[in-house]
């Protein structure tokens, strides 16, 4: 468990407004082993996403990291100058993003694209990269790599243009893919292919992976741990079976009703009423109290922080299951 | 591709029959030529010979037909005010009109693009900000207005650069330069700042905008997440897509600095085409004006037929073919 590849400490996201300052991810502490994946899932507008940007250095303006600490590899990196922080991305955090439809250059061949990262990063000559690039365009399952190199992305489908993204991430062997919904885009009969080879080429390179996804069914099956998240704040982590198999807290036992398995037990499924309140409108105590079946007192008045219950880390004052 | 070009090409021949027709319309029919040419005091007799010997007898279709044929070979008669061939007082005029028009779309381009970068890589610079208030200045100050400002800013007050004319001129072949000679650059300076100011400004913010846009793309946020080098992120990556509107706006108005020229001619007694055609105008000389519209035409529609294969050369998107 040693030297994990990611740290991230206490993250805080803030979007300074002309009244108010809206909190976006707050207090977010997890970290990713070495080779390991981990899933990070949530409703729309929980977090996800500007986790993953502020982790890359691309959080937009007017976004910004108010507090807390990010490692990489183990070198500090939220505090890096954007020159340093340029060559730690792509080098050793990589970045899948939702839609491979416009991810891509429309006026530079896949292989220009590929060839100029390649080169970027790794000290080899145009032949060398070239020899480089079209290994990789083979060995995510592009038929013909050698012609399909000097073609534009426009002469590739949706799932190709997604291995292409796929092999622009990892051609400069990055010890760890920040890959945000990069599925959802896509035709369902090729989703799952291109789960299969996000995770076949992690193993084989020994990359950890920061999977963003709303679809628990891929979390399932190809993530180690998952985190779940709520109004920017990690509500549940832990392994995927457990959170699965026992949710602990209301939010993520929500959530995982939404599974389709044969064998559900019946009573976990129970709906959640309401929607996630917007940034401006986070309630005071457990942000998830005003929707939550099991609220009480304590609940609208002390935010619970991540603690352990059972095998993993909840933030519920009245978490489901055996009592820990 | 071929079929294209071959179709544009026709298109741009249609266009030019058409433009032919309207100048042929113009000769013809707009004051009679040989009342022009006569003067009133003539007999009747010598109308109806004149009339004869011109050809004006003949049906439409023919005298129209006649006309291309003959303006295909560089004919448009003589011209009135100076009893010459209108095709030898052209190419007169021609070499300073192009001059005066590359010069500014030169400058143009070569300003207005990195100030459009500029202003769209850093968008809150003090320098940017600067830079977009004057633009406004630049795209709302009418043409001969800017031009009146800079004589006497230049050539009167300071005495640093000639208030009129072209300089000496060189002549290399029929064509006649004023590229090679100091006075010849130093009268170029101000028509040509006064008339590429609208069209600078004008790209300087069809630049901006487009990085702008640009730059919050996918493709640009996925390059910087593989580490791309922020330079070859902005004039390899987002340069090259600001170019299709760029070719596209500097195209089209490449058409109205031609058109601007006539006035910037007309403020620097630049004996251009634009200058010839304003005092065609104040005579009368048809055959001139005609001819004036051809050309002009003819540069519309060859510079559109270049922007169009410029397309091609940007985007492969539009090439077709290995697939
Ligand atoms: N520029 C901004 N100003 C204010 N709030 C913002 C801004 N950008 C994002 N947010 C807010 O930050 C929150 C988190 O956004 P994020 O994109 O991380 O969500 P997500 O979990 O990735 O959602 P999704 O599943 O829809 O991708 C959202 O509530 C969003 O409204
Ligand atoms: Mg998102």
């Amino acid at each position: 468990m040693a030297n994990p590849v990611l740290v991230v400490e206490k993250l805080r996201i803030e979007f300074p407004q002309r009244r108010r300052t809206l909190v976006a991810v707050d207090d977010v502490s997890f970290a990713i082993e070495r080779g390991e994946v981990v899933g990070v899932v949530g409703e729309s507008g929980a977090g996800k996403s500007l986790t993953g940007a502020a982790i890359i250095g691309l959080l937009r303006a007017p976004g910004r990291i108010a507090a807390g600490r990010i490692w990489i590899d183990g070198r500090r990196v939220d505090n890096l100058d954007p020159a340093a922080m340029r060559r730690v991305r792509g080098r050793v955090v990589g970045a899948i993003f939702q839609d491979p439809m416009t991810s891509l250059n429309p006026l530079f061949t896949v292989g220009q694209q590929l060839v100029e990262t390649i080169r970027t990063h790794l000290p080899l000559d145009r032949a060398a990269a070239r020899d480089r690039a079209v290994a990789l365009l083979a060995e995510v399952g592009i038929p013909a790599p050698g012609q399909r190199f000097d073609q534009y992305p426009h002469q590739f489908s949706g799932g190709m243009r997604q291995r292409v993204v796929i092999a622009l991430a990892l051609c400069a062997e990055p010890k760890l893919i920040i890959a945000d919904e990069p599925t959802t885009a896509l035709d369902v009969s090729i989703q799952a292919q291109i789960v299969a080879l996000l995770k076949r080429l992690c193993q084989d390179h020994g990359t950890a992976v920061m999977l963003v996804t709303h679809d628990m069914g891929v979390i399932a099956e190809t993530a180690d741990r998952v985190a779940v998240m709520y109004t920017g704040r990690i509500v549940e982590l832990g392994r995927v079976a457990e959170v699965i198999g026992t949710p602990r807290h209301p939010y993520a036992a929500g959530l995982m009703a939404s599974i389709p398995t044969i064998d559900r037990r019946q009573e976990r499924l129970f709906q959640i009423d309401g929607a996630m309140p917007p940034l401006a409108a986070i309630p005071a105590g457990c942000p998830f109290h005003p929707r939550c079946p099991r609220a009480i007192a304590r609940c609208r008045e002390e935010r619970p922080d991540l603690a352990r219950a059972g095998a993993h880390l909840v933030a519920c004052w009245l978490p489901l299951g055996p009592p820990s | 591709m071929i079929g294209f070009i071959v179709s544009r090409i026709l298109q741009s021949a249609l266009v030019m029959l058409v433009v032919g027709l309207i100048a042929f319309a113009l000769f013809n029919y707009v004051g009679d030529p040989v009342n022009n040419m006569l003067g009133p005091s003539a007999t009747s007799a010598e109308r109806a010979r004149l009339h004869a010997e011109l050809g004006l007898d003949r049906p439409f279709l023919v005298q129209y037909g006649d006309f291309i044929v003959r303006a295909v070979q560089g004919n448009f008669g003589l011209s009135y005010q100076y009893a010459r061939p209108v095709i030898d007082i052209v190419a007169e005029r021609l070499p300073a009109t192009v001059e005066l028009s590359l010069a500014a779309v030169f400058l143009a381009l070569a300003l207005g693009i990195p100030m459009g970068i500029y202003t769209g890589i850093r968008p809150s610079a003090p320098l940017a900000r600067v830079l977009m208030g004057l633009s406004l200045v630049g795209i709302s100050l009418p043409t001969f207005f800017t031009g009146i400002v800079l004589i006497v800013l230049f050539a009167i007050v300071l005495k640093w650069l000639p208030p009129f004319g072209r300089g000496e001129v060189v002549a290399v072949g029929w064509w006649s330069t004023g590229l090679l000679t100091l006075s010849g650059l130093k009268a170029l300076i101000l028509p040509a700042i006064t008339l590429c100011l609208f069209q600078m400004t004008l790209i300087m913010r069809l630049v901006r905008s487009a990085m702008l846009e640009i730059m919050r793309t996918d493709y640009i946020r996925f390059a910087m997440a593989r580490g791309l080098r922020m330079s070859s992120v902005h004039f390899r990556h987002a340069l090259k897509n600001t170019l299709v509107p760029v070719v596209t706006i500097t195209g089209l108005q490449m058409g109205s600095i031609i058109a601007f020229a006539v006035i910037t001619e007309t403020v620097f007694q630049w004996p251009g085409l634009g200058l010839l055609f304003i005092q065609a105008l104040g005579f009368g000389d048809i055959p001139v004006m005609a001819a004036y519209l051809v050309f002009v035409s003819l540069m519309f529609v060859a510079i559109n037929l270049l922007v169009d294969l410029l397309y091609f050369v940007i985007d492969p998107r539009l090439r077709t073919g290995g697939g």
